[in-house]
């Protein structure tokens, strides 16, 4: 028995109320926290080309990140105030519920169980993926059919493991996952021929062969196995910075179809359709309505462009990655790309 | 207040403020938590692990596959965490044990090397040497198909395939051979495997090296010197008069090392081995789980350091000298 129990018996107690006074996290306005900080704080992956990446200077770029400026400029009003937090696979959803982040844009899924238990709530689709395959051309594979008995590298804490499962359990495959925590390592593996095959999303599959060393070596199989909506996700009860985040994203999407871009966005302010004053606020204030000013999409639009110029620029034609537009393309053009209309 | 004055009674007074304390804080933690988390719509409970849990393990001990729930999942990670951690802590101690009465040779070459053994080893983060050993079974063994079989064992990207025998109708080996993309038959010890354990075993076996080299040091000179005049080897002398009773000295230092050893084994996500840490990711994300998962990898390494730590004070009791 110590002679002094006293001091530590007080540390103790010292240690509770900290841990205590600590603890209830607000769950409140996320806008008015937005506002008071002066910056927007966007989880974001750690390196996706095209989707999300920083270059030597520190500057992100990519499809997740242009809409996280976009929401930054109709918010704030300057697309350079937001904070970025880069994420892996099993931290995103944690730094979302824990309020660290106040939007999430990497290149997420939408499934009923993440809609349902997650307490997030999906923005809307900003790209439409499927999962693919890539495989060594050496291997004289044309189908992911012929993949019996073969290992399969994928990266941890995404759909895509129950997916192949899945696609292995239908086709009657012997197909072993090989789970790597990184997606370095798992492709690193790949690379080195400990697999057969690696798999991801299909944008992941044109991200990963467009750094690669050699590209000619690796091949695409011809089959989607999975539809992987990719969306945005906010924290579930702030209805308030749900409907921004979902019409900054149809703002972006409504622009393409109205044929706002970055370069005419001030000149179409004179144009005389109704619809585009709407959108650019010369007419009704829409803003007004989602507690932000007029002139938010106009901003946002300005900032990045719309959808089709953020999708070029970033993964369409005018980056490494050459994806097709495909799905991806407006509703009016081939695609399933929609929003709801801004009126 | 005459029983504030005596020492005891309010020692034990102090302690069960402190524990009521303790157990309050915990209460008040996991309902603020539960309480946030339902504030939020974030789904929470135990029920999931019922769940078929739709999801391959690239290996496990027991036929696991995919249409079995997550309870089971988890069982499959535990089963191969327990794997590695078994083999590895035998091997570490036979290693580590060679190494440290390496220290005390004659030879000055095997001393030489033991000592650059341990400083190489312990002086290289851990994660490091796992990859290492990773990027070396994967990069420069051969592809499975340009595989050649050696007595039987195949020695290739896809681990190390080694014939077993069965006890079917009368002893007889079953031999592994290519098949596909793959080997069949046999045990194959994947090379995720292997680099976990060898790295494991290496790293660990630095560190028993030197506490069998202390122990063997506590020995007093004369214990040896007695051992010699009476006509012992050098040999006989280490073994059956310094070590054992360097044992004493050995033992508890030598738990924590295994319980090292153990806990260490959840770096295996980094080389793609499926443990119990793997298994409980890709759960988390299937399910959004995070807190029962993390919860459940927490009970189950508390749960095998205890064992260990009762283990080993039961041997270190039955190793002990016993005063008389």
């Amino acid at each position: 028995m110590s002679n002094h129990p006293l001091p530590r018996w007080l540390a103790g107690f010292a240690l509770c109320a900290a841990a205590l006074s600590s603890l209830p996290a607000h769950a409140g306005k996320t806008l008015d926290a937005v506002k008071s900080r002066g910056q927007l704080v966007c989880g974001v992956n750690v390196a996706l080309a095209g989707f999300s990446s920083a270059d030597s200077n520190g500057a992100w770029s990519g499809l997740d990140v242009d809409y996280c400026k976009a929401l930054a400029a109709a918010i704030l009003g300057d697309a350079n105030k937001v904070k970025w937090a880069p994420l892996n696979a099993q931290q995103r959803f944690t730094a979302l519920q824990s309020g660290e982040i106040d939007i999430l844009s990497r290149n997420t899924t939408w499934t009923l169980t993440r809609d349902a238990s997650l307490g997030a709530n999906f923005v809307g689709v900003m790209y439409y993926d499927g999962q693919g395959f890539m495989v060594p051309k050496k291997l004289k594979l044309t189908s992911a059919k012929q993949l019996d008995n073969a290992t399969v590298c994928v990266q941890s804490g995404t759909t895509t493991e129950k997916n192949l499962t899945d696609f292995a359990r239908v086709n009657n495959l012997k197909i072993k996952p090989l789970v790597f925590e990184k997606n370095e390592a798992a492709t690193g593996a790949y690379h080195s021929g400990r697999c057969q095959a690696y798999t991801t999303d299909a944008s992941g599959l044109a991200a990963e062969r467009a750094i690669s060393k050699n590209p000619d070596e690796d091949m695409i199989l011809p089959e989607i196995i999975s539809k992987e909506p990719l969306s945005p996700l906010v924290r579930r009860g702030d209805d308030e910075f749900f409907a921004i985040a979902k019409w900054v994203r149809n703002a972006l999407v409504e622009a393409e179809e109205y044929g706002i871009t970055q370069a005419n966005v001030d000149e179409m302010k004179s144009n005389a359709d109704p619809n585009i004053q709407r959108i650019l606020g010369v007419s009704e204030d829409m803003g007004g309505l989602l507690g932000l000013d007029k002139e938010w999409a106009y901003r946002a639009i300005k900032a990045v462009g719309n959808y089709g110029e953020i999708f070029e620029r970033n993964v369409g034609k005018g980056s490494p990655l050459k994806l097709e537009r495909g799905l991806n393309s407006l509703w009016n053009k081939g695609g399933i790309l929609y929003a709801e209309p801004i009126r | 207040m005459g029983f504030w004055r005596n020492r005891t009674i309010r020692g034990q007074l102090y302690q069960a403020v402190a524990l009521l304390l303790v157990v309050g804080c915990i209460l008040i933690l996991a309902d603020n938590t539960l309480e946030n988390m339902r504030v939020r719509g974030i789904q929470s409970g135990f029920g999931f692990l019922q769940q078929p849990a739709g999801f391959d393990i690239s290996e496990s001990l027991f036929g696991y596959d995919s249409t079995q729930p997550y309870w089971k999942a988890f069982l499959t990670g535990v089963g191969n965490t327990l794997k590695v951690a078994l083999l590895g802590i035998v091997l570490t101690t036979l290693l580590g044990v060679l190494l440290g009465v390496g220290r005390f040779s004659h030879n000055i070459l095997v001393r030489s090397l033991c000592l650059a053994y341990v400083e190489t080893f312990r002086n290289v983060p851990l994660l490091l040497q796992l990859l290492m050993w990773y990027l070396v079974c994967v990069q420069l063994l051969p592809d499975v198909v340009d595989a050649e079989p050696f007595l039987g064992f195949y020695l290739s990207k896809a681990g190390l395939a080694l014939p077993v025998p069965v006890w079917g109708q009368g002893l007889h080996w079953d031999v592994p051979v290519k098949a596909g993309f793959g080997i069949d038959g046999g045990v194959t010890l994947s090379p995720e495997f292997l680099a976990l354990l060898l790295g494991l075993t290496l790293y660990t076996a630095s560190y028993v090296a030197e506490i069998v080299r202390s122990g063997i040091a506590s020995v007093p000179r004369g214990q040896r010197e007695a051992a010699l005049a009476l006509g012992l080897s050098r040999s006989q002398s280490m073994r059956l008069v310094q070590l054992p009773q360097a044992l004493r000295v050995i033992i508890p230092p030598m738990t924590n090392q295994y319980l090292n050893l153990t806990k260490n084994s959840s770096l295996a996500v980094a080389v793609g081995y499926p443990d119990l840490v793997s298994v409980a990711n890709t759960s988390i994300n299937q399910t959004g789980r995070a807190v029962e998962c993390i919860a459940v990898i927490m009970a189950v390494y508390l749960a095998l350091s205890l064992l260990t730590s009762a283990f080993m004070g039961w041997y270190n009791r039955r190793v002990a000298i016993r005063e008389r």
